[in-house]
C-alpha cells in the first residue's frame, strides 16, 4: 500500500543547483564525499558539547519519535482485530467493535496532543541551541587574531554563523527527526510484522535488503552530479557578473558577439548537467517503490499460498500488508535525511573548526594600566611570522620611540612596515622581542588600557551604519554630544561638518559606502581625538581623494598628533619629510632610521626613494 | 517567450488574482517549451492513475486471494495468487515509469524555461545603453538574471506533481463513491476538512516563514558588516557591543522561528492524524457495513488505502499560496528588464573612418543622466597625433567624456567627429578598430592573459606580446605560472591593480588604435614604469591620445591641456601656460600632487586596502 510519499522534496540546493550565498562562498557549499560514519559521530558528539541545548531537545525527539510510531501503527492493529474478530457468524459484534474503536480513536488523539507539545518543545529547544550556538561562534571570531579575519576569509567567516547554522537547523527541523521518527517507526512496524508473521516479517526483510546498496549508489551518484551543476552555476554566474560588470570594455572594444557566445555556452552546459542530475533524482524514488512493491507482492502471494499452513489469518495478512507499507514509508524520508544529515555534520564540522581556533592574543587578567599623556615606545628584538612557522615577517627589529615624537614608517608593500605598526597596537604578539609602551610589556596591559591609550586609525577607515555621531561614540560611548562636536571642532572640521545633510546625525550608509574614501577617515580620525590616546598608530590612504578632502585631512592628521606619540604607515613622501624620524623598512628589516634630512644625506635606500619622487613630481 | 500582462506589482493578493495570474504565468512556459510539459503531464497523469489503481489492486486481493485462503471452504486458486502478485508488480512498473517521465521531464521543462529566461535577460544586458548598466547596481543585474530566474520558474518544478494530486483527489472521490456511497460520506468530509486545515496551516506559516526568511537576511547581513569591520571592531574593544547586537538578531530569528515551530506543532500532526482519524471512523461504519453484508474486507482495504494517498493535497495548497506570488513577483522583475528598450541599430550610409593618425573634435556637447546634467557645451580639438590631458576634479565629468568619445553614449546636444567624420555616422564596427579606451577600472575576463589581450580577434602571439611589451606588461606576464596562458579571476590568478591596468593597456594598443583614451588607466602603476610606458607610446604609436591625468608627470607630457569645472570647460593651454593663469587649476594640481605621489613610498599599489601579510 503506497502512501503518496513521493513528493518534490528533492536534495537541498537540488532544485536550483544551489543557492547564492554558497556560490559566493565556494567552502560552504556541501562536501562531495561522504563522510565516514566514525567520524560523523565524533563530530555529533562534539557538536552536543559546543551547544549542550541540544541535550534537552534530544530527549524531546525520542518521546516524539514514539509517539507517532505508536500513533501510526494503531490503524493496522485495529484493523487486524476487526477483520479476525469484529464480526462472528455473521453477527456485528457491536461492543467489541465500538470499545475498540473508541479506543483507537482515543489513542491516536492522546498521540497528536502530546505530538503537538512534544515537537513544539524539541523546536523550541533546538532553536535556543542554535542561537546560542550562532552567537557563542561569532563571538569566537571576533577574538581571532587578525590573520584569521583577513579580507579573503570574510565571507567563509559570516557563512560560519549563518548558512552553516542553518544547515543544522534543516536538519533538526526535518532531518533529524526523521532519522528518529523513521528508525523508531520501521523498528515498531517490523516488530509488529514479527507478530503477524515472522516468516513473512523476514522474508519482507530479505527483499528489502538490496535496497540499501542499490539506494547508497544511486545517491552517491547524484551527490556527484549536482556537485557537477553547483559548479557550472558558478561558472555561469561568473560570465554573468563579466557581461555586467564588464559593460563597458565589451562595448568599447565591440566582443558583444564573443561574449553572447560564451554566455550561450555556459548556459548550455549548466542546463545539461541539470537535466543530468535530475536524471538521477527522477530514479531514485521510483527504484525504491518498485522494490518495496516487489516485496509486497511476495508477502501477499507466499502469505496467500502458505499462510493457512503457518498459522495465519486474514486479518493478519492484511495487517501484515498495511505493516509492509508503513515499513516502507519512511525509506523515502531517510534517503532525504541523509543528505541533510550529511550536510548538518558538514557544517558542524566547520563551525567546530572555527571554535577550535585558539585566541592568540589573550587578555592579562588583571592587566596593568597605562599612563595618560604621550606615550613612548621601545621595540626590543622583536620578530614576527603569521600563522604556525612561515617565513618572517619582522625580523629582529630594535627602535625607540620617544614621547611625543613624530614617527612615519616607509618601506614597500612587503617590507614589513604594516606589520610592524599592528604589532604597537597589539593585533598580533610578537614570536620573539617585546614590545613596550609606557614603560609596560604590552601582554600585561589590560586590554580596556590598551584600546583607551593607543589608537589605530586605518585606512579603510570602515564606519558602521549608524549616524556619524555614533560612529564616533564607539571609540569612547561616554563621549557627550558636546565633546563630540568639539573634537570636529578641535581638528579644524567645523566647515566639513556644516556642509553634511544633517551635521553630525547624517548617516553614513551600509560600512559607511556614502561617504568617500577621505570622509571617512576624517570620521576615524575625529574618532581618535575624542578617545585622547597617548600613541597614535596611523595607516595613510593610498587612495586618491579629492583637494579639498585631502587638505583637511592633513590640517586635522596635523592637530591630532599634538602631545602625541604618532606613528604613520607613510605613503606620502610629505608625511615623512615632516616628521622627526623616519624609520625605514625592508624585507622585514629596518634597515635605516633618522631624520628626513639625515637620510637623504645618508645616501642609501631612503635617499633613493626620494630622488624617484624628485625625478617624477617635479619634471 | 511572450510577455502577456503578468505584473505581479499591482498589490492585488486575493487567491483568485494570484492564481488566474501564476496560470497565464504557466502558459507563458508552456507555450515556451511545451514537448516537456507534456510528456511530463502524461507521466503525471499515469502516475495519478496506478496510484489510485494500487488501492482497488488491494481491495481486490483481500476479497479474491487473502480472504478465500484462509476459508476452509473457499480455499484459493495458484492462478488467483499469481494474478494478485503480477497485478501488484505490473501496477507498481507502470506507476515507476510515470514517475520516472513526470520527474524527468518536469525537470527537463523547468531547466530550460530556466535557461532561456536567462539568455533573454542577458541579451537586454548587452543591447541596452552603458547608461543603464550605470543607473542599477551590479548586485541588482546579476539578481536579475541569477536568482529572479530561479524564483520566476520556482513555481515549474512541482508543476505536474500538484496535477497528478489533483487527479488522485478526484479520481480517488469517484472510486470511493462507485465503491460505495454510504462509507464514501466519511471520505468526502475528510476531503474539506482537510483543505480547510491546510489552507488554514499555510495562510498561517507563510507570513512566519517570510518573516524568518528576511531575518536570516538581517542575521547574515549583521554579520557581514560586523566582520567587514573587524579591525575597528578589535582596535576599539567593541567586541561585546558587537556580541550583542548580533544576538540580538539571533534572539529576534530565534523567536521567529519558535513562532514559526508553534504554528506547524499545531498542524501538522493533526493533518497528519486526520487520515487515521478517519479511518478508525470508517472501520466503525465499516464493519456494521461487513455484517450485514453490504460491502466486503476488500472494499474496507481499498478505502483505508485511498484515505492514507488524501494528506498529500497539502503540498499543492502550499504551492498555489508560497510559490505563486513569489515567482510573480520575480518573474515582473525580470519583465522590467525585457521590456527595457534596445536603442535601434545603426542604419542607413555608414561612413568609414579616412587613412593615418585621426583628430577629434567636440562641438557644443552637453550630456546628461536623466535629469542630472553632467557635460555643458564642450568644446574642444585634438590634432591627428596630438596628445589631449582632461584635467579636473572628482565628479567633473571627465570620464562621461571619455564614453562619448568612444560613442558608447551619443551627445544630447553638439557633434563629437573624429577624423572629422561625425561619430553617428561612423561605422561602429570600424570604429571599434580605430578608437581604444582604457579604462580606470580595469575590467579582466575570467580566461588566459593572452585572450584578455586579443579578446578573441586573431592577432599573431608577436603582435601580442608587443603590446605587452609597450605596455610594460610583457615580464610579469612571463613570470606568472603559465606565462601568458595563465588564467585570471577567482579561480586562477588575481593580479594587482597596477599589473590589471597594464594588462588592460596591452588590450589597448594590440589594436593599434589611431586614437586611444586613456581613463586615468595607468592610476595604479608605479609612477616610473607610468612614465616609462606613456614615453614609449609617444614614441611607438602613432596615434592621438586623450588622457585624464592626476599626475602632474603625466600631465605635463601632453601638448594641451584641456581643465574642466562642474561639466564645462574653463581654460585650456598648455601644463605651464594653466599654472600661471588658472589659480584653481594650480591649487588642484598641487592638491593631486600630494596626494597621488603615494605609491613610490608604498611600492606599487595594490588597489587592497589593508594589507595584513606586509
Amino acid at each position: 500500500m503506497s502512501r503518496l510519499a513521493d513528493d518534490d522534496v528533492l536534495p537541498p540546493g537540488a532544485r536550483d543547483g544551489g543557492t547564492p550565498n554558497e556560490l559566493a562562498d565556494p567552502s560552504a557549499a556541501p562536501e562531495p564525499e561522504l563522510p565516514d560514519l566514525d567520524g560523523s559521530l565524533a563530530v555529533l558528539r562534539q557538536g552536543l558539547e559546543a551547544a549542550p541545548e541540544f541535550r534537552s531537545g534530544l530527549r524531546g525527539a525520542i518521546v516524539l519519535a514514539m509517539l507517532s510510531a505508536v500513533g501510526r501503527l494503531t490503524v493496522p492493529l485495529l484493523f487486524q482485530q476487526i477483520l479476525d474478530r469484529g464480526v462472528r457468524d455473521g453477527d456485528l459484534r457491536v461492543g467489541f467493535v465500538t470499545t475498540l474503536c473508541v479506543a483507537a480513536f482515543v489513542v491516536v488523539g492522546v498521540v497528536l496532543i502530546a505530538q503537538r507539545f512534544a515537537s513544539l518543545r524539541l523546536w523550541i529547544s533546538s532553536e535556543s541551541a542554535l542561537a546560542g550556538l550562532r552567537t557563542r561562534t561569532f563571538a569566537h571570531i571576533h577574538r581571532l587574531s587578525i590573520s584569521v579575519q583577513n579580507e579573503e576569509k570574510r565571507g567563509a567567516l559570516v557563512s560560519r554563523v549563518t548558512n552553516d547554522v542553518d544547515t543544522i537547523a534543516q536538519f533538526l527541523e526535518w532531518g533529524g527527526i526523521s532519522w528518529i521518527v523513521c528508525v523508531t517507526l520501521m523498528v515498531g512496524a517490523f516488530a509488529a510484522m514479527l507478530v503477524c508473521s515472522w516468516q513473512l516479517a523476514l522474508i519482507a526483510l530479505a527483499m528489502l535488503l538490496p535496497l540499501v546498496p542499490i539506494l547508497r549508489f544511486l545517491q552517491r551518484g547524484m551527490v556527484r552530479a549536482y556537485d557537477r551543476v553547483r559548479s557550472r552555476v558558478s561558472d555561469t554566474l561568473t560570465h554573468i557578473s563579466e557581461v555586467v560588470m564588464g559593460a563597458a570594455v565589451v562595448r568599447a572594444y565591440g566582443v558583444e558577439e564573443r561574449t553572447t557566445a560564451t554566455i550561450d555556452e555556459a548556459i548550455d552546459a549548466q542546463y545539461q548537467q541539470q537535466v543530468r542530475a535530475n536524471a538521477y533524482s527522477a530514479v531514485v524514488f521510483p527504484t525504491g517503490d518498485l522494490i518495496g512493491s516487489t516485496a509486497m507482492a511476495t508477502v501477499i502471494g507466499l502469505g496467500a499460498w502458505l499462510g493457512p499452513d503457518w498459522g495465519l489469518t486474514s486479518g493478519r495478512l492484511v495487517a501484515m500488508v498495511f505493516l509492509v507499507a508503513l515499513f516502507l514509508e519512511p525509506l523515502a524520508e531517510l534517503s532525504e535525511s541523509f543528505d541533510q544529515t550529511q550536510n548538518a555534520i558538514a557544517g558542524f564540522r566547520k563551525i567546530l573548526g572555527v571554535l577550535a581556533l585558539p585566541v592568540e592574543v589573550p587578555d592579562p587578567e588583571p592587566g596593568v594600566e597605562l599612563d595618560d599623556g604621550a606615550l613612548d615606545v621601545r621595540v626590543d628584538g622583536v620578530s614576527f611570522h603569521y600563522g604556525s612557522g612561515g617565513p618572517l615577517v619582522l625580523d629582529d627589529v630594535s627602535v625607540y620611540l620617544p614621547a611625543g615624537s613624530h614617527v612615519a614608517v616607509v618601506g614597500e608593500t612587503g617590507s614589513g612596515k604594516t606589520t610592524f605598526a599592528k604589532l604597537l597596537c597589539r593585533l598580533a604578539d610578537p614570536v620573539g622581542g617585546a614590545v613596550v609602551v609606557g614603560g609596560r610589556d604590552l601582554r600585561q596591559v589590560s586590554g580596556a588600557a590598551r584600546r583607551r591609550s593607543i589608537r589605530l586609525v586605518p585606512q579603510d577607515g570602515f564606519l558602521f551604519d549608524v549616524s556619524i555621531r555614533e560612529n564616533i561614540r564607539l571609540g569612547r560611548p561616554d563621549a557627550t554630544d558636546a565633546e563630540i562636536d568639539a573634537a570636529f571642532g578641535e581638528l579644524g572640521l567645523d566647515d566639513w561638518v556644516a556642509r553634511l545633510p544633517a551635521g553630525l546625525d547624517t548617516r553614513v550608509g551600509e560600512r559607511g559606502d556614502s561617504m568617500s574614501v577621505g570622509e571617512r577617515q576624517l570620521v576615524a580620525l575625529a574618532r581618535a581625538q575624542v578617545a585622547s590616546p597617548g600613541l597614535l598608530i596611523l595607516d595613510e590612504a593610498t587612495s586618491a581623494v579629492d583637494p579639498d578632502t585631502e587638505q583637511a585631512i592633513a590640517r586635522a592628521l596635523a592637530r591630532l598628533g599634538e602631545g602625541r606619540t604618532t606613528v604613520a604607515i607613510a605613503h606620502r613622501l610629505s608625511t615623512a619629510e615632516a616628521a622627526d624620524l623616519v624609520l625605514v623598512f625592508d624585507q622585514g628589516h629596518l634597515v635605516e632610521q633618522g631624520a628626513h634630512a639625515e637620510l637623504v644625506a645618508l645616501g642609501g635606500r631612503y635617499a633613493a626613494l626620494y630622488d624617484s619622487w624628485l625625478g617624477n613630481t617635479k619634471a | 517567450m511572450e510577455t502577456t500582462d503578468i505584473s505581479a506589482a499591482d498589490a492585488d493578493g486575493s487567491v483568485g488574482h494570484v492564481f488566474r495570474r501564476g496560470l497565464s504565468l504557466i502558459a507563458v512556459y508552456i507555450r515556451c517549451h511545451p514537448k516537456p510539459f507534456i510528456v511530463a503531464v502524461t507521466g503525471a497523469a499515469l502516475y495519478a492513475v496506478t496510484t489510485v489503481a494500487t488501492s482497488v489492486v488491494y481491495g481486490r486481493i483481500t476479497d479474491h486471494v487473502i480472504t478465500p485462503a484462509f476459508d476452509p471452504d473457499a480455499g484459493v486458486t495458484s492462478s488467483a495468487v499469481w494474478a494478485g502478485v503480477l497485478a501488484v508488480v505490473g501496477v507498481a512498473i507502470l506507476r515507476a515509469l510515470g514517475i520516472v517521465g513526470r520527474r524527468f521531464f518536469a525537470g527537463m521543462f523547468t531547466a530550460r524555461n530556466q535557461a532561456t529566461l536567462r539568455r533573454r535577460v542577458l541579451e537586454v544586458y548587452q543591447q541596452v545603453p552603458l547608461a543603464y548598466h550605470r543607473a542599477h547596481p551590479t548586485g541588482e543585474l546579476l539578481a536579475h538574471a541569477e536568482a529572479d530566474v530561479m524564483a520566476a520558474t520556482d513555481l515549474l518544478h512541482p508543476l505536474p506533481y500538484s496535477v497528478a494530486v489533483l487527479v488522485i483527489v478526484v479520481v480517488s472521490a469517484v472510486a470511493l463513491v462507485l465503491t460505495d456511497p454510504i462509507l464514501a460520506v466519511v471520505g468526502l468530509v475528510m476531503i474539506p476538512v482537510l483543505a480547510v486545515l491546510n489552507l488554514t496551516f499555510t495562510r498561517k506559516l507563510e507570513p512566519l516563514a517570510r518573516a524568518s526568511q528576511e531575518q536570516i537576511g538581517e542575521v547574515s547581513s549583521t554579520a557581514h558588516e560586523s566582520f567587514d569591520g573587524a579591525l575597528v571592531v578589535k582596535t576599539l574593544g567593541l567586541e561585546d557591543v558587537e556580541v550583542r547586537r548580533f544576538g540580538h538578531e539571533a534572539e529576534i530569528l530565534r523567536a521567529r522561528r519558535v513562532a514559526m515551530g508553534r504554528v506547524r506543532a499545531t498542524y501538522g500532526p493533526a493533518i497528519d492524524s486526520i487520515p487515521s482519524l478517519a479511518t478508525i471512523v470508517l472501520l466503525a461504519v465499516g464493519t456494521w457495513r461487513l455484517s450485514t453484508g453490504d460491502v466486503t474486507p476488500g472494499v474496507l482495504v481499498q478505502f483505508a488505502s485511498l484515505f492514507s494517498l488524501l494528506t498529500a493535497p497539502l503540498r499543492v495548497i502550499s504551492y498555489l499560496f508560497f510559490d505563486f506570488p513569489q515567482s510573480l513577483v520575480a518573474y515582473a522583475r525580470i519583465r522590467g528588464v525585457l521590456e527595457e528598450p534596445i536603442p535601434p541599430k545603426v542604419t542607413g550610409t555608414v561612413t568609414t573612418l579616412p587613412a593615418g593618425p585621426l583628430g577629434v573634435r567636440l562641438d557644443g556637447v552637453s550630456f546628461g543622466y536623466g535629469d542630472q546634467q553632467v557635460l555643458h557645451d564642450v568644446s574642444f580639438e585634438v590634432p591627428p597625433g596630438g596628445t589631449v590631458a582632461l584635467v579636473g576634479a572628482t565628479g567633473v565629468g571627465k570620464s562621461t567624456l571619455t564614453q562619448l568619445l568612444v560613442r558608447l553614449a551619443d551627445p544630447d546636444v553638439g557633434t563629437l567627429a573624429i577624423g572629422e567624420v561625425d561619430l553617428r555616422s561612423v561605422d561602429p564596427v570600424g570604429l571599434r578598430d580605430d578608437v581604444a579606451v582604457v579604462f580606470q577600472e580595469s575590467f579582466l575576463f575570467a580566461t588566459s592573459v593572452l585572450d584578455n589581450i586579443s579578446l578573441g580577434a586573431g592577432f599573431e602571439r608577436a603582435d601580442i606580446e608587443r603590446a605587452a611589451r609597450l605596455a610594460q606588461a610583457h615580464r610579469f606576464i612571463t613570470q606568472l605560472p603559465d606565462g601568458y596562458d595563465t588564467i585570471m579571476g577567482e579561480r586562477g590568478v588575481t593580479l594587482s591593480g597596477g599589473q590589471r591596468q597594464r594588462v588592460a593597456l596591452a588590450r589597448a594598443l594590440v589594436r593599434r588604435p589611431r586614437v586611444l583614451i586613456l581613463d586615468d588607466a595607468t592610476s595604479a602603476v608605479d609612477p616610473t614604469v607610468e612614465a616609462e610606458i606613456l614615453g614609449a607610446l609617444r614614441r611607438e604609436l602613432e596615434t592621438t591620445l586623450v588622457v585624464v591625468a592626476y599626475r602632474t608627470a603625466t600631465i605635463s607630457l601632453a601638448d594641451r591641456v584641456v581643465f574642466l569645472v562642474d561639466g564645462a570647460v574653463r581654460a585650456t593651454g598648455t601644463h605651464a601656460e594653466l599654472l600661471a593663469s588658472e589659480p584653481a587649476y594650480e591649487a588642484m594640481v598641487r592638491a593631486y600632487e600630494q596626494a597621488a605621489t603615494a605609491s613610490e613610498l608604498a611600492g606599487e599599489m595594490t588597489g587592497s586596502g589593508t594589507e595584513v601579510h606586509s
